[in-house]
């Protein structure tokens, strides 16, 4: 009983931290800003429900594949997101400004009115 | 708790669905590849929970497995290759 409240908490946690990146995914107006949102929630996400199906399952040998999983997430998913910001800032990609959100509108704030 | 997990994968395939419109209107290539490593962090889930659902963890682990170091590796050489190519 002690057991499955723990998973229940673990793994709906981690679907509340994939909703948030998500939204943050869908609604901030940049690519600077999306990649800060999903960056974050996805690795944190990942991390809880599949540490909570660790803990269902037991002490075998898939309980230790799902914790190299969640460890391999916690470490490639940081080093993807800088990559990817890395070549966004090589190419020029300019960040959002508050003042220039009317004026230039390659960044992404075209769909400010939805 | 199966009925539990089957709930949670249908909640993360309905936010998969959600972020595959990042992926097909994003503005750019760059949101585009931000959409699809999301996309693959949440099937790497939904493949573990499968795997609790039809009472087979050991046959589908190995799959997440393979498809999270894809994804990695996807990514990884989208960025670079983006990065070495000068333009977008």
């Amino acid at each position: 009983m002690i057991l499955e409240i723990m998973v229940g908490l673990l793994v709906v946690g981690g679907v509340f931290l994939f909703f948030t990146g998500t939204l943050g995914l869908i609604r901030f107006p940049d690519f600077y800003c999306r990649m800060h949102a999903t960056g974050k929630c996805d690795t944190l996400g990942a991390l809880m429900a599949l540490t909570g199906l660790a803990v269902y399952n037991g002490f075998n040998l898939v309980s230790l594949k799902i914790i190299f999983i969640a460890v391999f997430i916690f470490l490639a998913n940081p080093t993807a997101t800088n990559a990817i910001g890395r070549a966004a800032l090589v190419n020029n990609v300019k960040p959002w400004m508050k003042e220039s959100a009317e004026s230039t509108s390659e960044a992404g704030p075209e769909e400010k009115g939805k | 708790m199966d009925s539990f997990f089957l709930w949670i994968s249908i909640t993360l395939a309905l936010l998969v669905l959600v972020c595959l419109y990042r992926g097909i209107f994003g503005p750019g290539f760059l949101n585009r590849i931000v959409a699809v490593n999301v996309i693959g962090t949440k099937t790497v889930v939904i493949l573990t929970l499968m795997g609790f659902i039809y009472q087979r963890p050991d046959m589908f682990i190995d799959t997440a497995l393979g498809y999270a170091l894809l994804n990695f590796i996807g990514t990884l050489a989208a960025a670079k290759y983006l990065e070495r190519k000068g333009h977008i």
